[in-house]
């Protein structure tokens, strides 16, 4: 069948089940009750704390076909997922299924398990390195479920994600089960997108490498949803977890599509008091955030809240005054690790709060504006953000798809070729996002805006800015790259990627040896 | 009068920067084969820069190659990239009226029949070159700007360079003043600190305060910053045409003399005005002349 955007996906996927299609970003409606875990108790006087995994493995206990889930905060340099998956191997414990927001190539070891059938199936947002390359050809016979970080909240609340353990990396814990992000070495600030683990699992292990006298102060996720508490040697690598700072890109294409966007943003009249603002940490998103906050000081203007992965930067304009408070569901360096451990205005909140559309409200509804990637994008502004142009899964939608929906203004900032490759393309070869919550498309040769946004689309025209139909653009880009051969699959799929709703807007399929 | 307030350099030898070269609205993009590119790479800087001037767009921007010194491989730049139709070459390091009648000569034999002639830019970089200037400047009539080179004028010199630029002063004003005498553009030495912004502004105020019509840039983030100084300001513009205002006052009532706020208009106060509203017109800040 064909999905409400002509996407072509079977009705039936085998390992997966019975397919519901996407049918538009907010048309399908919630029928079902809130996922409830078996209620606990404990004693006055027992203890959380035990001594090693293995011994969490026995007296959970953990066995085959179980979910266990793990958060990615501390993204390549964790070394949670694969201590638990090590113990699950050495007890022998097969056909897992790891629930893992983000894998990084620091996950590589996965590969192992998944050959040696102790994992044997996937949820995820988001995949890179040899896991994403083994998955694409064809390692696992079930699909991996791809998700956005909103939905993968959604999903968990809902019951549709059922997590039998959830082994919480912890930079810092106190014996009781109470956990910060924001002490001890791995300290890597938010903990929102373990929130919803810890709200929904049936078993919560808090693994840490920093305990401290009880009670722990802040506290991000409290002991009343944490069953035990293991010390390990290390947790992870610091390096790999935060970077140092993150820096305004140099290259000169990238300031000049931050700079045009920033620019849109200006010419959308959004640029005044309570403005709202997501952008990634990456290229040219932050670069735009630069922009933006000249034109905010220029006009003097105090913005409502910065969201999303949170950088030094957006700190430095948060204590500048120029944002009023920071929601922050992921710390990238640390700034934003100082920052939301000592500034009240600066707020933790969980990947639902954060995202999810099946809740009385996310905060991504709340944004103005948006500015997102894309690895390509199509004349009918679908983006996809998780294959490369090779079709191996190099990336996922984290937080894409959702900010995108709810942004009043959803900007997608890109070079028009990437490399030798344009970035325009008939038709994307995996949809993640769909065209009709993408508004505008930055490119260093011009900008093209939704046909649905004719409103905006003369807003950008009365500014001078160099508004072009995105299929101009096309043929600029293949005016200078030439049309790239359209790449074939096999049949197997490899990967179904879940719209924030649960509903499935697209397949990855196998790539060719 | 053609526009260059920004003369950008774009590395020969990069075919990325060579392919974005005109996204970022500089007045003129010099595509350069002589100091960015090393000796041994100057045959594949040039086949790419050649092959960058017949099948890249660079949209409103002019395209000027800086080729290598006659004496190095600028004979051979010049037979390979005068046929790509640049708008100009840019010739380094000349000193003298007979290195332009040199170079002019081998230009027009590598012209083909039917091709749009190829201007000069004199890039004047020594003690020597700065003494000629004015002879340099009117050496032939495509000769279209002249431009200064400080680094190594100031090397050649044994002179400091500094921020402040005293040590360049003269040769400044001698280029402007060249420049002027023969009725052709005087271009300015560029800002070399990429990462200082508001030293840009202020060596930028500082060149069209002494009169140059431009300056070279080293780097795309420099070009906004070089604009807004050599750009009108509304202020200026509001001038001017009050000026141009007085002065149809003054002839629809007979009058030989105009003034305005008590100030005697005449043709210097005129031309003035009427260079700064060309200039806002080219730059679509007014609609054009009624």
């Amino acid at each position: 069948m064909k999905n409400v955007i002509g996407r072509d996906i079977p009705d039936y996927i085998e390992e997966y089940g019975r397919v519901v299609p996407f049918a538009g970003a907010f048309n399908t409606l919630p029928t079902m009750q809130r996922q409830a875990p078996r209620v606990k108790t404990i004693r006055p006087g027992a203890t959380k704390l035990i001594d090693s995994l293995e011994e969490v493995f026995k007296r959970i206990p953990v066995t085959d076909g179980m979910t266990l889930s793990f958060h990615h905060h501390f993204r390549n340099g964790d070394g949670v997922v694969n201590m638990v998956l090590a113990t699950a191997a050495k007890l022998g414990i097969k056909n897992l299924k790891v629930a893992l927001s983000s894998i990084f190539p620091v996950h590589a070891p996965l590969i192992d398990h998944i050959k040696n059938g102790v994992v044997t199936a996937l949820d995820t947002n988001y995949m890179s390195g040899p896991v994403a390359q083994a998955v694409s050809r064809g390692i696992m016979d079930k699909p991996v479920v791809l998700r956005t970080h909103g939905g993968r909240a959604r999903a968990i609340e809902c019951g549709q994600l059922k997590i039998d353990v959830a082994f919480i990396a912890a930079p810092a814990a106190d014996d009781y089960g109470n956990i910060n992000g924001v002490q001890g070495t791995a300290a890597c600030g938010s903990l929102g997108y373990a929130f919803p683990d810890a709200q929904y699992a049936e078993h919560v292990v808090a693994v840490t490498d920093y305990l401290v006298e009880y009670p722990l102060s802040p506290v991000s996720i409290p002991q009343t949803r944490v069953d035990y508490v293991v010390k390990v040697e290390s947790v992870g690598d610091p390096k790999g977890i935060v970077s140092g700072t993150t820096r305004i890109t140099k290259d000169p294409v990238g300031l000049k599509i931050a700079d045009t966007a920033a620019r849109v943003i200006q010419a959308a009249g959004l640029i005044k008091d309570g403005f709202s603002f997501q952008t990634g940490a990456g290229g040219a998103s932050l670069a735009t955030a630069h922009f933006v906050r000249q034109m905010m000081e220029q006009k003097g203007v105090t913005g409502s809240f910065a969201l999303g992965g949170i950088t030094g930067f957006m700190v430095e304009m948060l204590e500048k005054g120029l944002f009023r408070k920071l929601m922050d569901v992921q710390g990238f360096d640390l700034e934003a690790v100082r920052s939301i451990g000592s500034n009240p205005n600066h707020l933790e909140v969980g990947a639902d709060f954060y995202a999810s559309p099946y809740n009385s409200g996310c905060a991504v509804n709340k944004l103005d504006v948006v500015i997102l990637g894309a690895t390509e994008i199509d004349t009918g502004f679908n983006v996809n953000v998780v294959t490369g142009s090779d079709g191996v899964i190099m990336g996922g939608s984290g937080g894409h798809a959702d900010a995108a929906a709810g942004a009043k203004v959803t900007i997608v900032v890109a070079n028009l070729l990437r490399g030798r490759l344009p970035i325009i393309v008939d038709k994307v070869l995996t949809v993640t996002t769909p065209g009709e919550t993408i508004d505008v498309l930055v490119t260093e040769r011009g900008v093209a805006v939704n046909p649905r946004r004719e409103d905006l689309k003369q807003e950008l025209l009365a500014a001078g800015l160099p508004v072009k139909d995105i299929n101009e653009l096309k043929a600029l880009a293949e005016k200078i790259a030439g049309i790239p051969q359209s790449l074939t699959t096999k049949n197997k799929i490899v990967a179904v990627v879940e719209y924030r709703d649960g509903t499935i807007i697209d397949v990855v399929r196998q790539v060719e040896d | 009068m053609d526009l260059r307030r920004t003369m950008l350099f774009i590395p020969g030898n990069n075919p990325s920067m060579l392919q974005n070269g005109g996204v970022f609205g500089a007045d003129s993009v010099i595509l350069d084969v002589e100091d960015a590119v090393a000796p041994g790479e100057k045959d594949a800087a040039r086949l790419l820069v050649a092959h960058a001037l017949r099948n890249v767009d660079y949209g409103r921007s002019e395209t000027v190659v800086r080729i290598n010194t006659l004496d190095t491989f600028g004979k051979e730049d010049i037979r390979a990239i005068v046929p790509c139709e640049p708008d100009l070459l840019l010739i380094p390091k000349v000193e003298t009226c007979a290195d332009i009648k040199e170079a002019l000569s081998l230009v027009i034999e590598a012209e083909q029949p039917g091709q749009k002639p190829v201007n000069l830019v004199a890039l004047l970089e020594t003690p020597r070159g700065i003494a000629e200037a004015y002879n340099i400047a009117q050496a032939d009539k495509r000769v279209v700007a002249i431009a200064l080179g400080a680094e190594d004028y100031t090397a050649a010199l044994g002179a400091n360079r500094t921020k402040a630029g005293t040590e360049i002063f003269t040769a400044r004003t001698i280029v402007v003043n060249a420049a002027a005498a023969a009725g052709i553009q005087s271009i300015d030495t560029p800002f070399t600190d990429a990462n200082d912004e508001e030293g840009l502004l202020e060596d930028t105020i500082v060149a069209k305060q002494l009169g140059f019509k431009g300056k070279l840039s080293i780097n795309p983030r420099q070009i906004d910053v070089i604009h807004s100084v050599f750009n009108p300001t509304a202020h200026d513009i509001d001038w001017a045409e009050q000026v141009i205002e007085a002065i149809r006052r003054a002839e629809a009532e007979g009058s030989g003399v105009a003034s305005l706020n008590g100030k005697m208009v005449d043709a210097p106060v005129v031309n003035r005005a009427e260079r700064i509203l060309h200039l806002a017109r080219m730059l679509g800040m007014v609609k054009e002349a009624e």
